[in-house]
């Protein structure tokens, strides 16, 4: 017992500096890859081919290829075309990129499940197109959106374990390095792993926290 | 007679191969109630969503208050209009649709007031007024705050009507505003449109409901097949209907 508190003593304080770096990334790659989704399906649903056929490709392109190719095409492969973008930045873009893709096609979905009659209300009071969107078509979608988001959210979040390919120091690679050193591959894994479902689960009550507020309407 | 408001030329509307208005020539007056009536499929709903652009036209025009709706015949073609004139027009024309359509993440009086606050730029406070009368005017003062999926179908549809007049619109358009109500929510709902007509607002009623056609309507339009087959006042078209399809039409709905 006495043995088991003092690794975890050790461990905590290695994990948590990760954790740091795990939580900025996944946060900021939350709120750009959720921007550029939101963007991207209004565009993908837009009648103008000129906003919708890029969209697609971007959508196309980024579900279709894997992840991890993604990141390293960023980090490696960009500065030998003069584009030089440093480690986290570059983990930022990928995962921004990538989120986006997911949450393009999740928003598209969300869109599209709503009655067509609610558009053509709006409209019919001489609302434009963009305020039909925003006012009435989009909040409807806010509950549907919640639970695929938090899929994403957490499939971001988890991913970012990759990050440590392309040399940042997040999460799995401190816990990595940590079992290198001193052999206890148990005791990290088992603390890493609950790290990572700290943050997932509290994204899921977050979520259904929200869920609760959203249903009072009916 | 009073001046013409709407006026629909050689109106054509085709979806893919199959055409559904193969041709209609109507003209509606200011304070005039117009009901069309015809058999499901005749192109009633499509000539009325015509009317304000939700459908677009395929040939013929619609002129509403001397403009016309939508689109315009530039050297034989039919060219769209800038989306901010089209947005003007249909702010001038009210509409009710069979399904309500209310929005369901607003409140009564929040579904009342969006268009005027977001569309006209009218005062938060004054647009609350104007819902309140309006809601009061459909006898749903008291449902103000409570949102639509609380509320009866017919309490719905009165709200999407005070909804649609919050926009002060000079014609009204029903598509078909009491056919997705149980039997006995019917009532409630044509009285207050009855209640409109009586105030002089124009109307455009496509409608099941033969008793407010003769009761409410100025003048029956009888559609089948994609034309007008038949119009005049209701006295003549349900008691001497002319022509041999208003007659087996007319003894169908009304056994």
């Amino acid at each position: 017992m006495a043995k088991f508190i003092n690794h975890t003593i050790n461990i905590l304080p290695v994990l948590f500096e990760g954790l740091g770096v795990t939580l900025k990334l996944t946060v900021i790659s939350a709120i750009f890859g959720t921007l550029l989704g939101l963007l991207a399906a209004l565009a993908r649903i837009s009648r103008n081919p000129l906003l919708s056929a890029p969209a697609a490709a971007y959508v196309n392109l980024f579900r279709g290829t894997p992840l991890l190719l993604q990141l390293l095409t960023i980090y490696n492969a960009l500065p030998q075309v003069g584009i030089k973008i440093p480690a986290f930045q570059a983990a930022v873009l990928g995962y921004s990129l990538n989120a986006g893709a997911y949450i393009a096609e999740i928003v598209r979905a969300a869109i599209q499940s709503i009655d067509r009659g609610q558009m053509e209300a709006a409209r019919s009071l001489g609302m434009s197109y963009g305020l039909a969107m925003r006012r009435v078509i989009l909040p409807q979608t806010y509950r549907r959106l919640l639970p695929p988001m938090v899929n994403e959210l957490s499939a971001l979040t988890k991913d970012t374990s990759l990050a440590s390919t392309i040399s940042i120091l997040e999460l799995m690679k401190y816990s990595n390095q940590f079992v290198s050193r001193t052999n206890l591959a148990w005791q990290t894994y088992i603390w890493t792993a609950a790290f990572y479902m700290v943050v997932t689960m509290s994204l899921s009550a977050l979520a259904s926290r929200m869920e609760k507020k959203l249903e009072a309407r009916g | 007679m009073a001046e013409p408001i709407i006026v629909i030329e050689g109106l054509k509307k085709s979806f893919g191969k199959l055409e559904v208005l193969k041709g209609i020539d109507l003209t509606v007056h200011r304070g005039e109630v117009v009901v069309v009536i015809g058999p499901s499929g005749s192109g009633k709903s499509t000539l009325l969503r015509c009317i304000n652009f939700l459908e677009q036209p395929t040939a013929g025009r619609v002129l509403f208050q001397g403009e016309e709706v939508g689109q315009r015949l530039v050297d034989g073609r039919l060219v769209p209009l800038p989306e901010k004139v089209l947005d003007a027009q249909r702010a001038r024309m009210g509409m009710v649709f069979q399904r309500f359509n209310l929005f369901p993440h607003m409140t009564a009086l929040e579904n009342v007031i969006e268009a005027p606050v977001q569309v006209r730029k009218m005062p938060r406070a004054e647009a609350e007024q104007l819902g309140l009368r309006l809601l009061r005017r459909v006898g749903l003062a008291d449902k103000a705050g409570q949102y639509p999926n609380f509320l009866s179908g017919g309490q719905q549809q009165r709200v999407a009507i005070a909804r649609a007049l919050a926009m002060e619109p000079d014609v009204m358009l029903f598509d078909e505003p009491t056919s997705a109500l149980d039997p006995e929510l019917v009532g409630e709902v044509l009285q207050v449109m009855q209640d409109l007509a009586n105030d002089g607002m124009t109307m455009v009623v496509v409608t099941h409901e033969m008793g407010f056609a003769r009761e409410v309507g100025d003048r029956v339009i009888f559609m089948d097949g994609g034309l007008i087959v038949e119009e005049g006042p209701p006295e003549q078209i349900f008691g001497e209907p002319r022509h041999q399809r208003t007659r087996e039409f007319l003894s169908k709905v009304l056994h």
